[in-house]
């Protein structure tokens, strides 16, 4: 097919320029057959897994607090026009914020280990899902609202059958965003407040100059989050296309 | 085909001297704070609908008719006066027995065409035979049978005003308002529409509203024709047609047609005109 | 002020309040938490000395250049994606799922690429800043209306022409958000390779007061960033509400 093709044209090319970036800069950059070799052997070996489901564990905890926690807030301030229209500036301040910053308050109120992990992938993916989900509710059609109101529908009848599939497409954007950055934060907290995890190894492998294994990682983070965001991108598409 | 599918729960009148729905002193004012600033769209309205009757609201854009239907199916409230349907005040909640079609597109995009229709009766708890013959009456009546299983975003603009309208009818609505329901239709369709909202109005003997801004359609399809004013919108004038209860679109062959359409733009021209130079206002004119 | 002002005024007073108020009263141990009002003294009293002046004027020096970097091009990579659909399908994906890598790991290839400076710093912020502004440029020219395209055929407006007289007038909602992000991620990315790997900035500054217990000056910097955040957040919101009003958005 041809979309399959064109995918494949974009990873060679890809390919390519980090071959001709390995070229230009030897020991700061692996080269592709390098890194893949790496990779290999770092999946084969016994101490590789435990990191890997450490930062998997920690991922998926944090993932679903941000889901949790950011459909409760946004869907919450969006069913009001008011609270909306007050927590949208302060919700997008929170979110600007460098939150690599609030990392040593979150480590001295849950001190060094999983919990603090979780709490930093949450604090960096819940922000995004709730303002997606907030503008969601707001941007309903006024008249799917007022149909609403024609039927007599109960408070409960209509966020069930009509906010929230309503809102639904907006909702799956923000959980691909809200995904990636849960990601990125646990990934940070790991780099440099944890000994576990593949954000530890990363960090370790920096100290120690081994920029094979940086790369490795990297390049199977990136592996694993271009897949899922590929279904969620499929999601998104599916439903938006239903909508449209 | 059992006729008798959308007929309303109430048995359906002649049209008759029985007062169904009333607008009395209504006004309505957008934004200010009650007393000055703001935008009056609607001036002291009165409006008397018999039980059963075709009633059309004809006025230049922007008059005040939208708000006038939101006024009358109790999803705005009046900013003074009052309004009541069979007997009762209604404030603030859409009565029972009230049907709205839109002039947007209103249905649902997540939903079949068969879900959209259907949408109302399950939310109402109706049991699951008695929608699906409701359902299928409403699909064939609209010649939407083979869409069943379509979504909306498959089908034309008139394929889904007529979701709507089928979405609206098997609730089985005692008055069924329309704003500009074939507004986005071209002029085939919209008058094929209107023999099919002729039909339905008299197979279910409900009342009927329709807003529109065509000459045409409010003189072919109505019993009475409200003519409103510039904004701020009131009824300014009505004028009864006289047809046979059993009509379609080819009563505009009648030479009663042509009369009733010049009496209406007799009197909607100077208000056209005043609505358009609405915005000329501030200017001291063309001259 | 309007009213939907007033009551976020009160919300936010409320929260600092609040935090204020659990501090000063213990609830919240100063070792994890100093007050609000701590941390404005304690700023105050840092800005006057003059010790973090340096650190700060070499964050908001990384900061505008990876903006100004960002911002100029991820418009234009966004506008050449957008004039290739090809390749717009194929790169969707790898756009959507760019934020979950940590480039911080590339910190020692840009130090071998650009020395020690303040280039390695600076292109973290860009990789952070640009992908935000070429999705933002790749949406709003998606939503540029079709018929403003044909008015520009029938104007026989050249590509360029209608590019910057109709395609970027109209995207323009859409890149004031892509430059609202872009100015919160080049913050976030300049501060946070600076915690993680410089020897200078207010990143670094921060991370040196928590790795030394100087819970006061941790804080106060904090503060700042926070203030700083906001008050730049603040004027782009209310420059591009009034800008979206007149053209009545
Ligand atoms: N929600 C609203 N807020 C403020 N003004 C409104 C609102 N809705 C309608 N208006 C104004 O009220 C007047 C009448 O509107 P409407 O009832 O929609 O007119 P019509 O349906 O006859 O075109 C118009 O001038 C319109 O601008
Ligand atoms: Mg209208």
């Amino acid at each position: 097919m041809k979309r399959s093709l064109d995918t494949i044209l974009l990873i060679a090319a890809g390919l390519i320029i980090w071959q001709l970036l390995h070229m230009a800069v030897p020991y700061a950059l692996t080269s592709p057959a390098g890194t893949a070799v790496k990779a290999w052997n770092m999946l084969n070996s016994a101490t590789f897994w435990p990191h890997a489901a450490e930062t998997g564990k920690a991922f998926l905890y944090a993932l679903l607090l941000a889901i949790a926690g950011g459909l409760a807030i946004g869907l919450g301030l969006g069913l009001n026009r008011t609270s909306a229209e007050v927590a949208e500036p302060i919700l997008v301040s929170v979110y600007s914020l460098p939150k690599v910053t609030l990392y040593p308050l979150i480590l001295l109120i849950f001190g060094l280990g999983v919990p603090a992990k979780i709490a930093f992938g949450t604090l960096h993916g819940i922000i995004p899902i709730a303002i997606f989900a907030m503008n969601a509710v707001r941007n309903l059609a006024p008249v799917h609202l007022k149909t609403v109101k024609v039927l007599r529908l109960s408070r409960t009848q209509t966020l069930l059958t009509v906010f929230i599939p309503g809102a639904l497409p907006e909702i799956v954007s923000g959980l691909r965003i809200g995904f990636s950055l849960t990601l990125l934060g646990v990934l940070i907290g790991e780099m440099f407040a944890s000994q576990r995890g593949l954000g530890y190894l990363i960090m370790n492998a920096i100290g120690l100059h081994d920029v094979p294994t940086i790369m490795a990682v990297i390049a199977m983070l990136g592996i694993a989050a271009v897949l899922a965001s590929a279904f969620m991108l499929w999601l998104d598409h599916r439903l938006h296309h239903r909508a449209a | 085909m059992n006729s008798a599918a959308l007929q309303p729960a109430q048995s359906a009148h002649e049209p008759s001297k029985d007062v169904h729905a009333e607008m009395r002193g209504v006004t309505r004012v957008y934004g200010g704070d009650g007393k000055t600033g703001g935008v009056q769209a609607l001036a002291a309205t009165d409006l008397r609908l018999r039980r059963g009757e075709f009633y059309s609201v004809i006025g230049p854009s922007g008059c005040g008719k939208s708000t006038l239907l939101d006024v009358l199916a109790g999803l705005s409230r009046p900013t003074t006066g009052e309004v009541l349907f069979e007997g009762k005040s209604i404030d603030g909640r859409v009565p029972e027995g009230t049907g709205v079609v839109f002039q947007e597109d209103a249905s649902f995009p997540w939903l079949t065409v068969a879900d959209n229709i259907a949408f109302g009766l399950r939310r109402a708890g109706i049991d699951a035979a008695e929608i699906q013959r409701r359902l299928d009456y409403a699909l064939k009546l609209m010649g939407l049978a083979d869409f069943a299983k379509s979504y909306p975003s498959q089908l034309s603009g008139g394929m889904r005003q007529r979701v709507c309208i089928a979405r609206t009818l098997v609730m089985q609505p005692r008055i069924i308002l329309l704003d500009e329901p074939f507004g986005a239709l071209d002029a085939q369709t919209r008058l094929i529409m209107g023999d099919e909202l002729l039909k339905v109005w008299r197979e279910t003997g409900a009342t009927v509203v329709l807003i529109t801004h065509a000459l045409d359609e409010a003189a072919m399809l109505s019993d009475r024709i409200g003519i409103m004013s510039a904004r701020p919108g009131k009824i300014i004038e009505e004028i009864k047609t006289q047809w046979p209860r059993d009509r379609d679109s080819r009563i505009a062959a009648n030479p009663a047609f042509g009369e009733i359409t010049a009496r209406l733009w007799s009197v909607l021209r100077d208000e056209s005109l005043k609505a358009i130079h609405q915005g000329n206002k501030s200017s001291a004119g063309l001259a | 002020m309007s009213r939907v002002g007033w009551i976020r005024l009160l919300v936010v007073g409320g929260f600092i309040l609040a935090i204020e108020l659990l501090c000063r009263t213990g609830m919240i141990s100063p070792r994890v938490l100093i007050a609000p009002s701590d941390m404005a003294i304690r700023l105050y009293r840092l800005l006057l000395s003059g010790q973090a002046n340096a650190d700060i004027i070499e964050t908001l020096g990384n900061v505008a250049i990876s903006l100004v970097l960002s911002v100029s091009g991820g418009f234009a990579i966004g506008a050449a994606i957008h004039a290739l659909p090809r390749l717009r399908r194929a790169i969707d994906p790898f756009l959507a799922s760019y934020y979950a890598l940590p480039f911080f790991a590339f910190y020692p290839l840009f130090i071998v690429m650009f020395g020690l400076g303040r280039g390695a710093v600076v292109a973290i912020g860009f990789l952070f800043g640009v992908v935000a502004m070429i999705i933002a440029t790749l949406n709003g020219f998606d939503r540029i209306p079709r018929v403003l395209v044909r008015t520009a055929e029938v104007y026989h407006m050249g590509p360029v022409a209608a590019a910057l007289r109709i395609k970027l007038p109209s995207a323009v909602p859409y890149l004031f958000t892509g430059v609202k992000l872009a100015i919160a991620y080049c913050f976030i990315g300049v501060i946070a390779a600076e915690f993680i790997m410089a020897s200078s900035g207010l990143g670094y500054a921060i991370a040196y007061a928590f790795n030394n217990f100087d819970n006061g000056k941790m804080y106060a910097l904090m503060f700042f960033i926070i203030v700083l955040v906001t008050i730049v957040n603040a004027l782009f919101y209310t420059y591009e509400r009034r800008l979206m009003r007149r053209w009545g958005r």
